[in-house]
């Protein structure tokens, strides 16, 4: 049976390729790890570069914050609605504040604020290093002795893990204003009330894992984002692949980090 | 071709007779997967000479660039530069050798990100400890070299194919490398600009007595530049030597690249069509 054989060696190509990028990521995280935290102390002339640092953060963080700001003062708007429409029928219209506070800060805020940074930037990164791969700058780099990881990688890396949680804090204040603005405003709760009741329903252990998860999710989406830019093949057609490949594939990786997170906090609460 | 082949032809032209070997490659083999694409390859470039890397499109010669130059492991053999065996250091010592060492892409490979100026500079502003002042000098002589003196503020996507290649050298020659590569120098640009980079790879051999390795298959070129040569076919060294007596080689391959016979012209349309719709590599 032809067919049946095919797809059986379809399947074990797909296992071996599966193999390789396993390999590959892990090389990769080394390497990070190594010109992150190594190097610097062991090396001359090996430390992080941390004008590129701040050039990236700027790109990621700074520019971001218009749309970030604006995307989750939407998001809280829409969370105080649902929820007042169905806290009404219990008659429990000020746990509406409760239910915002705790839908941004735990799951929103950081969540969002991932989607917008992997669609701006994670992809960018994919496509700025795999132009640099097909016009040999990377090779450039190796062979004048600068070494990509270090030059390109680790920069973007540690900006993204910074400017994620700092965006991700923006996110859950814009969040919250919204919420305030809509019970105000169309459900007619009381500001102060309103105000006393996210403050008591706010748990700094929540906004701390918020804020952990989000640097996680910075670095899945710079890791990715560097990963597929440094692999790029075929061309700028490739690039454009890769770089659709890696919004779909930092999203993806970020929901299930953030399905692992959460049910990591249920188990030790 | 073996070692005593590659060493005997030692002398070109104008040099002295006992030059010592920069760079000695012996039996190199390269696998990608199950293809065989190196096949025992070995030769010597020596000290102060021209050495150029023919061969058809196929035949191996950027992925023997590429294991010189350390960006490939081969898959056997050995690759001494100046002495130092490399087919398994570290990147550590690579990294000290690679500032010894200057390559020129095809496309020149400069940063888009910052100006001309800064290209260059940034071997000398990572490497040394240079004031800013000192740096701006060499830039500026830099690119006087090549002839874009003035050149510097420009950002590298203001710049012809051409004017891209002569910036892309003015940065592989900012620490003064022992060795310069170069794959492909004229490709892609017209016969003056191809001329005009032959001109300035002369000039810089003149000028700082550079060992200078070429990748190429512009006959024009060769017969201007190289005192030595490499003839790689299919991944075999059919010929090294000086040009004049490989030219007079009587492999048949050597023959037929010198007078233009290109296989390209002999693929049976049909083998091609297959070769395309099985989504292949340059296989023919
Ligand atoms: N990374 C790789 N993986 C698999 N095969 C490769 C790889 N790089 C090169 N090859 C194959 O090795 C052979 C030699 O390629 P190479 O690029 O060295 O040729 P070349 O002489 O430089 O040709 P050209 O003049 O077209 O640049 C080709 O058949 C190519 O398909
Ligand atoms: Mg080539």
């Amino acid at each position: 049976m032809p067919g049946r054989e095919e797809a059986l060696a379809a399947l074990g190509r797909a296992a071996l390729h599966a193999v390789d990028v396993v390999r590959d990521v892990w090389a990769l995280l080394r390497d990070i790890a190594f010109w992150l935290f190594i190097a610097p102390w062991k090396r001359q002339r090996a430390g992080v570069r941390w004008e590129s640092v701040i050039e990236q953060g700027v790109r990621i963080g700074w520019d971001a914050i218009p749309i970030v700001v604006l995307i989750n003062f939407f998001v809280g708007m829409i969370s105080a609605l649902q929820s007042a429409s169905l806290l009404k029928r219990f008659g429990q219209l000020l746990l509406v504040a409760n239910a915002v506070a705790l839908s941004t800060t735990r799951e929103l805020g950081p969540l969002l604020t991932a989607v917008i940074v992997a669609g701006r930037s994670g992809s960018a990164f994919t496509a700025e290093i795999g132009s640099m791969k097909m016009a040999e700058e990377v090779d450039a780099l190796s062979t004048m002795g600068l070494n990509p990881t270090r030059f390109l990688i680790v920069p973007r890396v540690l900006a993204m893990s910074i400017a994620v949680p700092l965006l991700t804090l923006a996110a859950d204040f814009m969040g919250i204003f919204g919420g305030w603005l809509i019970a105000v405003t169309v459900v007619d709760l009381g500001s102060w009330q309103y105000l006393r009741h996210t403050a008591d329903a706010i748990d700094m252990g929540d906004v701390m894992r918020g804020l952990t998860k989000s640097c996680v999710f910075g670095g899945i989406i710079a890791t990715v984002g560097c990963y597929l830019g440094v692999h790029v093949e075929g061309g700028a057609e490739g690039v454009g692949r890769s770089t659709t490949n890696s919004v779909v594939v930092s999203i993806f990786l970020v929901i299930f980090a953030n399905l692992i997170f959460t049910a990591f906090f249920y188990m030790i609460e | 071709m073996n070692e005593t082949a590659a060493g005997r032809q030692s002398t070109s032209a104008e040099s002295a007779p006992a030059r010592e070997p920069v760079i000695e490659v012996r039996n190199l083999e390269t696998y990608f997967g199950d293809r065989h694409i190196l096949k025992d390859v070995s030769f010597d470039v020596l000290r102060g000479e021209i050495f150029v890397i023919l061969g058809g499109s196929g035949s191996g010669k950027s992925t023997l660039l590429r294991h010189i130059i350390g960006l490939l492991r081969p898959s056997g053999g050995s690759i001494k530069i100046f002495g130092h065996e490399t087919v398994d250091i570290g990147e550590e010592e690579w990294e000290k050798l690679r500032r010894r060492m200057g390559v020129l892409y095809q496309g020149g490979a400069l940063f888009n990100s910052m100006s001309v100026g800064d290209n260059v500079a940034l071997p000398l502003r990572e490497f040394t400890d240079l004031p800013e002042a000192t740096i701006g000098i060499q830039v500026r002589l830099k690119l006087g070299l090549v002839d874009l003196a003035g050149f510097e503020r420009l950002r590298p996507d203001q710049l012809s194919g051409g004017m891209k290649k002569r910036a892309g050298l003015a940065r592989a020659i900012a620490m003064d490398p022992q060795v310069l590569f170069f794959d492909e120098p004229s490709a892609g640009l017209d016969p003056i600009a191809g001329a005009g980079l032959d001109e300035l790879i002369l000039r810089l051999r003149a000028t700082f007595g550079m060992t200078i390795v070429v990748v190429t298959h512009e006959m024009e070129s060769v017969k201007k530049i190289a005192d030595r040569v490499l003839m790689l076919f299919k991944g075999e060294a059919v010929a090294v030597g000086r040009l004049d007596e490989v030219m007079k080689n009587p492999h048949l391959r050597v023959q037929q690249f010198f007078h233009r016979q290109a296989d390209e012209e002999k693929v049976d349309p049909r083998q091609y069509l297959d070769y395309l719709t099985a989504g292949g590599r340059r296989e023919l």
